[in-house]
């Protein structure tokens, strides 16, 4: 492998490269004229024609490494895809979401597209340095977005969790690489790997090394018992920051630590292998028993987002050749329906009459005021609930079909268990939609929001639940072409 | 090209029903009929037009009268595979049936949000079409999981909260989440056998005829059968799984009750006779004393409880129970008899248990009550309805001349045959349906009268409806013949694969 860079090697990063120069566009953007309309189209602008260079890099840049740091791979563009768009929903509900907002609303568009590069560059890294730099460019924006609103003091203390935790994560992570690096001296995965795949027995350092490793990423994936942060962020967050928080945070490290797990299988193997089996099955129980009694929709989405991601890690854990085409199936149908949820939930508030419309007496009777707005939040939750002809089901389809190859028989229990579990509260938010009683509150998500660029991307997430779940085969096609190296 | 009509026309019916409602509030109820009566008209030609007699049928192969297959998702071989033979045929001709009853019962009942009402309503009902007659796994789970969500909303959203219950959302969300949770274990045993199967044939597969020919270790066929069962139970309901069902009666509008206890339930002795016992022939022998002694505790245990019952609707609701676990004696004594008995009962107790239903909701909508301690006399007070309700409470118990007694009988005598003990027993509960029946009739009409004033009678829809059903339990119980013939031929084919498991 060589140290040189080329200019294919170059080309082959564009996607990040243009997305970094977005921040700086979009920061002079600010500098220039402070207008929230003109700085949030740069942003939109700049992570478009990232999207555009993505797909000009699959079709026309071999697929290759970049030094030792990077690869960019199927794989790599496929998740990149998903993470852009994901930003884009996110980067189109602020818009709605900070129109009434009083302070600084542009360096919201700033923080999110750098956030955005954290993203993209661990769903390229392939070595420890990469991968510690793409996580603190992913966490550090975002200590400022979820303290953005910081008049609120829930949203301040948001910000002061999300960085505690993070702080925590990197401790572990950094702690983790350290006594990888003292027993291998490697940085890189692969590296690491065949160093120590040619030991007899694996050296104790390593154990820990891979088990500290995990813990940071746990901390981030928010797996019991280190979830918890999540309910408060996501509470106190603003809400279009919360929706960047579950899918395009989640998704970036998710697919680093997959990309981790494939290129050191050690990882996943002994006791690690059944440490995971049984957080799996924790954050499967308690995500869903925690989210039982929430009133609070965002709070109830976080829990649930925790048992969510339990039932990912079946599949995670499992050494199948269906492991990838499962994971990335069930993560963009949990990101499509997130997107939704927390589109809705934005579209229902602003920062500008206090809270956020999150609490479910918010969403009372919401079906017979504005039917469309109801309908996607119903399908949403319907999604998450994985019930057929939406997304969800999809999604889960697959994880059944990956943990019964696998024989993990527990966790299939578990997934049936944490199901029933999880059909109570969603079905509370559900209900709660349709139900009208004399003398409720108004509730005031303007008229005319379909027409909006937030209710738009909104429209687009409903149809997309509906689409995967009614014929999913272009998705998996799509899913089944994107391999790792 | 009819099979997808028949599940399409309810489905967009429902979509129309839902955007008219802005024009006038009495279209969703005409398009939700004419949409039904359609789905029936078609079910009535694909009967002329078939051949379903059992001399046609080639031997042991498949014998669909009329298939539908389009492709799906051919990644993992699902495809949108449609069939019909005698035994769909008549399930969705009762669904048909029963659907125009349904929503001709609720012409007035349902006076907020018609139209979303009718939208989902006309949704189950599609969906349910979609069970009886999906031929791959995936198809069946997929319609199997989408009829419980409107469903949930019909019980949720226009339920009544009756006094003593904890009201109607706890009532639905306890339906939605018994029958969702064994879905997922439906789901979880699909799965296993189909990967079972694709390892065997080297082609994965969700088809239904490629599924029936896997072989299995008798262990892995027990633990797969098992989680076919245990959905099936719920949705029947078989006792222990059961609670679900006399809550959400209680609660549910009247067209949910009759949905519910006409079609939704007949689903679960369809799956089973369709998929559990041709694909799981020698562990559905091994489990059936078991599933047998069930049904036989079923009987009693719904028929004993029946009788303690104040509300109206919870008493018709626990016979269903009772009535369900005669279903479930003759489903597993893999008699050609009984089998065919099983067929009859399905649709005896589905119009029998849909008119009681309809009747309560009548007797609601005059007297605002369904206790049975506020009535009484009610006789001298309205023309017709207790002379309805004296019919169909007698064809629950079985009397001579209604389908109720050709289904029973024919169980229980092709039963004997197999499980003398089981029959004999299952025969005592006849007494029983004596008792709760008269006991329905005796409380409700007779007795002292509450007040003198007069309610008002059946009107000419209401009339029309109930002198339906009279007609055709009366038809079932006199004539059966027809139906025999339309079933005789898939019904043979099940009891031989199952009395006979093919070495595979």
């Amino acid at each position: 492998m060589s140290t040189q860079l080329t200019l294919q090697n170059i080309l082959a990063l564009s996607p990040i490269i243009v997305t970094s120069f977005t921040a700086v566009f979009v920061m002079l953007a600010i500098a220039i004229k402070r207008n929230h309309f003109w700085n949030a189209t740069v942003a939109v602008l700049g992570l478009n024609i990232a999207l555009l260079s993505l797909w000009w890099v699959s079709q026309n840049v071999g697929m290759q490494h970049v030094t030792e740091l990077f690869v960019v791979d199927r794989y790599a563009c496929f998740y990149m895809a998903v993470i852009l768009v994901a930003s884009l929903a996110c980067l189109t509900m602020s818009h709605a979401y900070m129109e009434k907002h009083s302070g600084n609303r542009e360096e919201m568009y700033l923080l999110l597209v750098l956030s955005t590069v954290g993203a993209l560059v661990l769903a390229c890294s392939c070595h420890m340095a990469s991968f510690f730099i793409g996580m603190e460019i992913l966490s550090v924006p975002l200590f400022g977005l979820a303290a953005y609103s910081f008049q609120r003091s829930r949203s301040l203390e948001a910000g002061i969790k999300y960085l505690v935790l993070s702080a925590t994560s990197t401790a572990f992570l950094l702690f983790g690489m350290a006594l990888l690096y003292a027993q291998t001296g490697s940085l890189s995965f692969a590296g690491v790997q065949a160093s120590l795949a040619g030991l007899p027995v694996m050296p104790q350092l390593a154990w820990a090394g891979c088990a500290l490793l995990f813990v940071a990423l746990a901390f981030k994936l928010s797996f019991v018992p280190f979830h918890l942060w999540t309910p408060d962020v996501y509470e106190g967050a603003p809400a279009p920051v919360t929706a960047f928080l579950a899918t395009v945070s989640k998704t970036a490290v998710l697919v680093a630590f997959l990309r981790l797990l494939h290129s050191m299988p050690v990882m996943n193997s002994g006791p690690m292998h059944d440490l995971m089996l049984v957080i799996a099955g924790l954050s499967i129980i308690v995500g869903n028993w925690l989210a039982l009694t929430q009133s609070n929709v965002k709070r109830l989405l976080g829990y649930s987002s925790i048992a969510h991601f339990g039932y990912l890690m079946i599949a995670v854990v499992a050494g199948t050749r269906m492991r990838d085409p499962a994971i990335a199936i069930y993560l963009v149908t949990y990101v499509i329906t997130s997107l939704a949820a927390f589109g809705v939930l934005v579209l229902a508030s602003s920062p500008y009459q206090g809270a956020d419309a999150d609490g479910l007496h918010n969403f009372r009777g919401l079906f017979w005021k504005r039917p469309y707005l109801a309908a996607v939040m119903t399908v949403a939750m319907l999604s998450l609930a994985g019930i057929p002809m939406t997304a969800g089901f999809i999604g889960k389809f697959h994880l059944v079909v990956v943990g019964v190859t696998s024989s993990f028989w527990w966790l299939l229990a578990a997934l049936v268990v944490g199901s029933a579990m999880g059909l109570y509260y969603y079905l509370r938010v559900m209900v709660t939609l349709f139900l009208l009683e004399p003398g409720v509150r108004r509730f005031d998500a303007p008229l005319n929001w379909g027409r909006t660029t937030g209710g738009a991307m909104l429209l687009l997430m409903a149809v997309l639940m509906l689409l995967v779940g009614i014929y999913p085969q272009p998705l998996m096609q799509v899913v089944v072409a994107a391999t790792m190296m | 090209m009819i099979l997808p009509l028949l599940i399409f026309i309810p489905l967009l019916g429902g979509l129309l029903c839902w955007q008219v409602e802005r024009m006038s509030r009495a279209a969703p109820r005409w398009i939700a009929l004419l949409s039904m009566l359609l789905v029936t008209a078609l079910g009535v030609q694909l009967v002329l037009q078939g051949d379903y007699s059992l001399a046609t049928a080639t031997g042991g192969g498949a014998h669909w009268q009329s298939e539908y297959r389009l492709h799906w998702i051919p990644a993992l071989g699902i495809s949108f595979h449609l069939g019909i033979d005698g035994l769909s045929l008549l399930m969705v001709l009762l669904t048909g049936g029963l659907g125009v009853a349904a929503i001709l019962c609720s012409w007035r009942e349902i006076q907020k949000n018609v139209g979303f009402f009718y939208l989902n309503l006309l949704w189950n009902l599609g969906g349910v079409i979609g069970v009886f007659l999906a031929l791959d796994m995936f198809l069946f789970f997929f319609f199997w999981e989408v009829m419980l969500v409107p469903m949930y909303f019909l019980i949720a959203l226009w339920g009544h909260n009756a006094p003593d219950g904890k009201g109607r959302i706890h009532a639905a969300n306890k339906f939605f989440i018994f029958t969702q949770a064994s879905g997922l274990l439906l789901l979880i045993a699909i799965v296993a056998l189909v990967l079972i199967a694709a390892h065997q044939n080297g082609v994965i597969s969700f088809d239904y005829d490629v599924l029936r020919h896997t072989r299995m270790s008798p262990n892995v066929e027990y633990l797969v059968m098992l989680g076919f069962f245990i959905a099936f139970a719920v949705k029947m309901p078989v006792l222990p799984f059961h609670s679900w069902l006399p809550d959400a009666h209680a609660q549910a509008p009247t067209a949910g009750s009759v949905d519910l206890a006409g079609i939704l339930l007949k689903t679960a002795a369809y799956g089973l006779l369709r998929f559990a016992l041709p694909i799981f022939p020698h562990a559905s022998q091994e489990f059936a004393p078991v599933a047998m002694w069930l049904g036989v505790t079923g009987i009693f245990y719904g028929a004993v409880l029946a009788c303690a019952q104040t509300d109206i609707k919870r008493l018709v609701a626990y016979t269903s129970i009772s009535h369900m676990g005669f279903v479930l004696v003759g489903i597993y004594s893999g008699n050609m008899i009984a089998l065919q008995g099983v067929v009859i009962q399905m649709l005896a107790h589905g119009i029998s248990a849909g008119g009681l239903f309809i009747l309560c909701g009548e007797i609601y909508e005059r007297l605002h009550t369904r206790d049975l301690r506020q009535m009484g006399g009610l006789w001298s007070r309205m023309t017709w309805l207790p002379a309805f309700a004296l019919f169909f409470a007698a064809a629950s118990l079985g009397l001579p001349g209604t389908g109720n007694f050709v289904g029973e009988f024919l169980i229980l005598l092709g039963a004997f045959k197999v499980v003398p003990v089981v029959a004999t027993v299952a025969t005592g509960a006849l007494i029983l349906a004596a008792v709760y029946s008269l006991l329905l009739v005796q409380k409700a009409f007779f007795g002292p009268s509450r007040s003198e004033e007069a309610l008002e009678g059946l009107n000419l829809r209401e009339r029309g409806i109930m002198l339906v059903l009279v007609v055709s339990l009366l038809v079932l119980g006199v004539y059966p013949q027809p139906v025999l013939d339309l079933s005789e031929a898939i019904m043979f084919y099940t009891q031989h694969w199952y009395a006979v498991p093919v070495l595979k």
